[in-house]
């Protein structure tokens, strides 16, 4: 709501005054970021209609997005951690599992969301043009709402079980971000595959099943053992499970070498798929 | 390259056959990678071979300017290309050869209501759908109230839009399109469908918008839209240009081939037998194409045959936009001579839900395909709407009906009256 009228009159202008050249090649890696902010309220106005829709004709609505983790938190609690044993950092089975669930559920749906998001909005790309990267983009963004919701959830469990979070907890919002970084990468390479092969889509399921146990959110990572930590640093979900429960509880240890190799892996992973989706752009609308 | 606002330089566009239909598998891909490694990470997967069978040239060879201000009509038959020169234009897709440059803020409404969603309400659609045409949410939020009025939908704007009759949500559609006021307008077929009333209004609207300076290039098959409002007309036959020039050279040129059917139609064309055109015979129209009644229709389709057949079947069907098959029929053992035959059909009514419609006549000998043809021009039904106002109660018949409550005793109709006045029917 708070956009100024001088806001948008700077966005108009060089959309007036331009001139749009239309060449068969567009030049490999020109990633327009200047055109992305000048469509910043369509990346708006998608967030707001995912959210919008989202639980439209849904009887409970928004508390979906609290069942979801809670009950994934309660069936974890009671077979990996009552049956199973599973150490837990000391910490209480449902703050150790809820505080991992909630970024991981976070980025599963991103990243799934994301991977159908210009499958599910074929129409408008056959019929319109727009950075086509304002549609991944949009549904990472819509996921966090419900994030915010579920994180309501955690604050409650952390006051039941008396747990006072550490000065750590400013670096909440990096690990925040590098969820959402991840999802955003994935994302892009798996919604301009899904786009030509639908094959993907059969796919996401199982890399979401695998991710999630090769990611910390059942176990600690301090199971994996110590010279196995840069490969599975790799994988950005590691340490933002590990910095979840880091930055909130004080518990395990501070995710350093995971975060170094983590924040490595993103960056490619969302450059490449930043490239990737580029090439794909200019002819989606044909193959999707 | 001049100040053209729009400036095409032989534009080319190359598809994959089937490509829209059926997308590829990754076992397919990775198939083809095998033996060309260096595409598989290429951007463009219609570019995997060369213009070899699988491929085909949708536009070819495309130029033109259109000075600022100029009010372009593209037109030919389905298939000619009009659409992809559009949709490149507008950005949708990029060519596979040749440039363009455009100058100014391009509006494009290649469909209406782009990007509606059925659950959410007019008023948060017109926000959805002003953004995604290009418009800021200030914007949006000053030329509000100007678009419900346009409409005519102010008492239903903060109902869900699956509630609306298809009427309204084209009103609606056009309405936001219609006050994007890009300096750049491309308009693809989209008044075909709506009521006639509204059709008037929103032509009436683009003449505005027309003679208010604003370049645009304009698709139909309506040649009264084009001679109306266009000044220069591009006439497209597969993928390049027939004939470009002033409206009325050109839509004469048009016309008349499509009269005499030299204009090339579809590939299963045959030999012996060719249907060379159609028209509305009865009731005479300005167009012998636009039906602006229900009935009594006669239809005529003229053929050439050129040796003697016989143990003829004939076939016939109507078609909706939407490929569903409205009507089909046929005609066996017939014996036809070599010459000009028509074959004439006259319906009762023809109770159409307004909109384009498409015939297919057919012959065959033996089972054998002589020929058939896609007949063009599309018919195009014109009446008055005689529906439900809700689209989920409205359906393919626009039938008129009249309806009344009758009030007889005599009939013993079984009435609900107040008790205390009895004794009418002993």
């Amino acid at each position: 709501m708070g956009i100024t009228q001088t806001q948008v009159a700077v966005a108009a202008k060089p959309l007036e005054s331009s001139v749009v050249r239309i060449e068969a090649r567009r030049r490999w890696l020109a990633l327009d970021l200047g055109e992305l902010w000048a469509y910043r309220d369509l990346v708006y106005f998608f967030v707001w209609r995912d959210i919008k829709v989202r639980y439209k004709q849904t009887v409970i609505g928004a508390a979906w997005a609290v069942l979801q983790p809670v009950l994934t938190m309660l069936v974890f609690s009671l077979f990996f951690g009552k049956l199973a044993k599973i150490p837990s950092q000391g910490l209480p089975y449902p703050i150790f599992y809820y505080s991992a669930l909630l970024p991981w559920m976070y980025f599963a749906t991103a990243m799934q969301g994301a991977t159908n998001i210009v499958v599910e909005n074929q129409r408008v790309i056959t019929k319109i043009y727009f950075p086509r990267v304002v549609l991944p983009v949009a549904s990472v963004l819509s996921g966090l709402l419900d994030f915010a919701i579920s994180f309501g959830v955690l604050l409650a469990l952390m006051a039941f079980y008396r747990i006072v979070p550490t000065r750590a907890v400013v670096w909440l919002p990096v690990f925040t971000l590098l969820a959402l970084l991840t999802a955003l990468g994935v994302g892009l390479w798996l919604s301009a595959l899904n786009a030509i092969y639908r094959d993907v889509r059969y796919v996401v399921p199982f890399l979401v099943q695998f991710w999630m146990f090769a990611s910390p959110v059942a176990y600690p990572s301090s199971l994996v053992p110590e010279k196995w930590r840069g490969v599975y640093g790799l994988n950005p979900m590691a340490s933002v499970i590990e910095g979840f429960r880091w930055a909130l509880t004080g518990h395990g240890q501070p995710p350093g070498i995971l975060l170094a190799a983590s924040s490595a892996a993103v960056i490619f992973l969302v450059f490449s798929g930043l490239v990737y989706y580029h090439a794909v752009e200019g002819t989606m609308a044909d193959v999707v | 390259m001049s100040n053209a606002a729009i400036h095409v330089d032989s534009l080319g566009k190359r598809y994959r056959i089937g490509a829209r239909a059926r997308y590829h598998t990754m076992r397919d891909r990775l198939a083809h990678a095998l033996a060309t490694p260096s595409r598989w990470f290429g951007s463009n997967p219609t570019e995997a071979s060369g213009a070899g069978p699988t491929h085909f040239w949708a536009l070819r060879n495309v130029s033109f300017a259109l000075e600022e201000g100029g009010v372009l009509g593209l037109i030919g038959r389905n298939g000619a290309g009009k659409t992809t020169l559009l949709k490149i234009l507008s950005r949708v897709t990029q060519p596979t050869e040749g440039s363009a440059e455009i100058r100014g803020r391009v509006g494009s409404l290649l469909e209406v209501g782009t990007g509606f969603h059925p659950e959410l309400t007019g008023r948060e659609n017109t926000y959805l759908n002003g953004a995604i045409l290009g418009m800021g949410k200030k914007e949006i939020e000053r030329k509000f109230d100007d678009i419900v009025a346009f409409a005519e939908v102010a008492d239903f704007i903060d109902t869900p839009l699956k509630h609306y009759s298809t009427g309204m949500q084209m009103r609606l559609a056009f309405a936001v399109a219609a006050h994007f006021e890009p300096q750049i307008l491309l308009v693809d077929e989209v008044l075909a469908v709506g009521d006639l009333s509204f059709q008037k209004k929103c032509l009436a609207k683009m003449g505005e918008v027309a003679h208010g300076g604003r370049t645009i290039v304009f698709v139909t098959h309506q040649m009264n839209q084009i001679r109306r409002l266009c000044e220069k007309v591009i006439w497209m036959d597969g993928g390049t240009i027939r004939q470009a020039g002033p409206t009325a050279e050109v839509v004469g040129a048009y016309e008349a081939a499509m009269a005499s059917g030299t204009a090339s139609g579809n590939t299963d064309r045959g030999e012996k037998v060719r249907f060379l055109s159609w028209e509305i015979v009865d009731p005479p129209n300005e167009s012998p194409h636009t039906l602006t009644v229900i009935g009594p229709v006669t239809v005529r389709f003229s053929l050439r045959v050129s040796q003697y057949i016989c143990r003829v079947t004939h076939g016939i069907t109507l078609y909706n936009m939407d490929r569903q098959l409205i009507w089909g029929w046929a005609k066996y053992n017939l014996q036809l001579e070599p010459g000009i035959h028509s074959f004439t059909y006259t319906f009762p009514m023809l109770p159409l839900r307004p909109g384009a419609y498409a015939w297919m006549v057919s012959l065959f000998e033996d089972g054998e395909l002589l020929d058939m043809w896609d007949c063009l021009p599309e018919m195009n039904i014109a009446t008055e709407d005689y529906q439900h106002q809700k689209d989920e109660w409205s359906g393919f018949l626009n039938i008129p009906s009249e309806f009344s409550i009758e009030d007889d005793c005599d009939r013993n109709v079984v009435q609900v009256r107040p008790a205390s006045s009895g004794g009418m029917d002993d």
